[in-house]
C-alpha cells in the first residue's frame, strides 16, 4: 500500500481542512501540521480530543519552527505528536510515497 | 505555444485534483479548473474530486450576470470532451449542504468518505485548491 | 530524490512562499534535487522585481532569485496567472522564467514528489 503524508496549514478554529483530512485519511497515513495548522497540535483546546483520538491510527507531526513562531514552545502538545524541523519535513516528504496539501 | 519536454510514454501517474473551494468568492476554484484542463492534455490517469465547499462549484443554475465574473460552471461540461471521466463528489459534503447529484451541472460519481479516501490514498500526485 | 514545488501565494499575504523557501533550502542541504519550483495563482508575485519590501523585512523575490541561480533551480512563473496580474518578462526577476501550466504537470510527472504550498 502507498503511504500518504497529509499537510495541514490551517487553524482548526478557522477552517475545516483538519476535519476533512481526518475524515478522508486512511489508517496508517501521516499528518504534518505546519503554519497555522500547528494550533491543532496543542493540548487542551476544544479540538485536541479529536486529534488525540487519531494518534492511534495516524502518525501526527508538527513543524517546530511554526510552533515556536506562534509562542507555543512552552505549551503542552498532544501526546504522541512528534515535533520536526524543516529537515524532518523534507524527510517525511521523501519517506512517504505521496503527499497532499489540505489548503 | 508553451514548450515542455514530452514525458516518456512509460510514465503514467495517478493525478487527483481536489476542489474544496466555493466559486467566485476567491479565484481558487477557477484557477484549479485551469490546471485540470491543461493536465488533461497529458496522458495521465486523471481524477477530479469535489469535497467540502468544492461541491458548490458544480451547483446548477449559476448566473453571474450581475456580479461581473465569468460563469465558469459551464466549463466543467468540457471535462468529458477532454476524456476526464473520473469525477467524484463526496456524499457527506453534498448532504451537509442539502444537495444531491441532481443539483449538479455534470454527471458525477457520488462516493462516501470511506470509499473516496481509499481512492485518494492510491494517488501519486494530489493537487488541491 | 527529485522534488517539485508548487507555490500558490505571493510573499506578503500568506506564509506559503516562506515555508516553501525553507523547505527548499533544507531539501538542498539534504542532497535532494529541486526539479522545479512552479509559481501559480498569486504565487507569481514572488517573481516581481519591482517589489520593494521595507528594509527590516525579508525579500523573498531576491531570496528565490539567488537560491535559484546558486543551485541551478528552474523557477517557472505561470504565464496565464502572471499576465492577469501584470507580471511580464520586463519585470520578472533574474533567475525566473515565464512558461505554461504544462510545466507544472510535467514537474508532477518527472519529479519523485510534488509539494504544494498555498492557502
Amino acid at each position: 500500500m502507498k503511504t500518504m503524508l497529509h499537510l495541514i496549514n490551517k487553524s482548526p478554529f478557522e477552517k475545516n481542512s483538519l476535519d476533512s483530512c481526518l475524515r478522508l485519511a486512511q489508517s496508517g497515513s501521516s499528518i504534518l501540521l505546519i503554519e497555522d495548522g500547528v494550533y491543532a497540535a496543542v493540548a487542551n483546546t476544544e479540538h485536541a480530543h479529536r486529534v488525540a483520538a487519531r494518534t492511534r491510527d495516524l502518525s501526527i507531526y508538527v513543524l517546530g519552527p511554526d510552533v515556536a513562531a506562534r509562542g507555543l514552545s512552552d505549551s503542552p502538545l498532544i501526546d504522541d505528536i512528534t515535533v520536526v524541523d524543516y529537515e524532518g519535513f523534507v524527510d517525511l516528504v521523501a519517506e512517504h510515497d505521496a503527499n497532499q496539501s489540505w489548503l | 505555444m508553451e514548450e515542455f519536454e514530452e514525458p516518456g510514454p512509460e510514465i503514467v501517474k495517478r493525478f487527483m485534483y481536489v476542489n474544496r473551494r466555493a466559486p467566485y468568492g476567491t479565484i481558487y476554484a477557477h484557477e484549479c479548473l485551469e490546471v485540470i484542463l491543461v493536465a488533461a492534455a497529458f496522458d495521465q490517469d486523471v481524477s477530479v474530486v469535489f469535497v467540502d465547499d468544492g461541491v458548490y462549484e458544480l451547483k446548477k443554475g449559476q448566473d453571474t450576470t450581475d456580479i461581473g465574473l465569468k460563469n465558469f460552471s459551464k466549463t466543467y461540461g468540457a471535462l468529458d470532451d477532454y476524456d476526464v471521466e473520473k469525477i467524484y463528489v463526496e456524499k457527506e459534503s453534498l448532504e451537509a449542504r442539502g444537495l444531491t447529484a441532481d443539483d449538479l451541472v455534470i454527471p458525477v460519481e457520488v462516493l462516501a468518505a470511506k470509499e473516496l479516501g481509499e481512492i485518494m490514498a492510491k494517488q501519486d500526485i494530489v493537487l488541491g485548491s | 530524490m527529485k522534488i517539485g514545488i508548487l507555490i500558490n501565494e505571493g510573499p506578503f499575504t500568506h506564509q506559503a512562499s516562506d515555508s516553501a523557501y525553507r523547505f527548499t533550502v533544507a531539501a538542498l542541504a539534504k542532497g535532494h534535487e529541486i526539479y522545479r519550483v512552479f509559481f501559480y495563482k498569486d504565487g507569481v508575485n514572488n517573481a516581481n522585481k519591482l517589489s520593494e519590501p521595507q528594509t527590516d523585512d525579508r525579500n523573498l523575490v531576491s531570496l528565490w532569485s539567488e537560491l535559484g541561480q546558486e543551485n541551478d533551480i528552474d523557477l517557472v512563473v505561470c504565464v496565464a496567472a502572471a499576465l492577469r496580474r501584470g507580471i511580464k518578462d520586463e519585470i520578472v526577476k533574474e533567475g525566473f522564467r515565464i512558461s505554461g501550466l504544462g510545466q507544472l504537470v510535467e514537474a508532477g510527472i518527472q519529479a519523485d514528489r510534488l509539494v504544494v504550498f498555498g492557502d
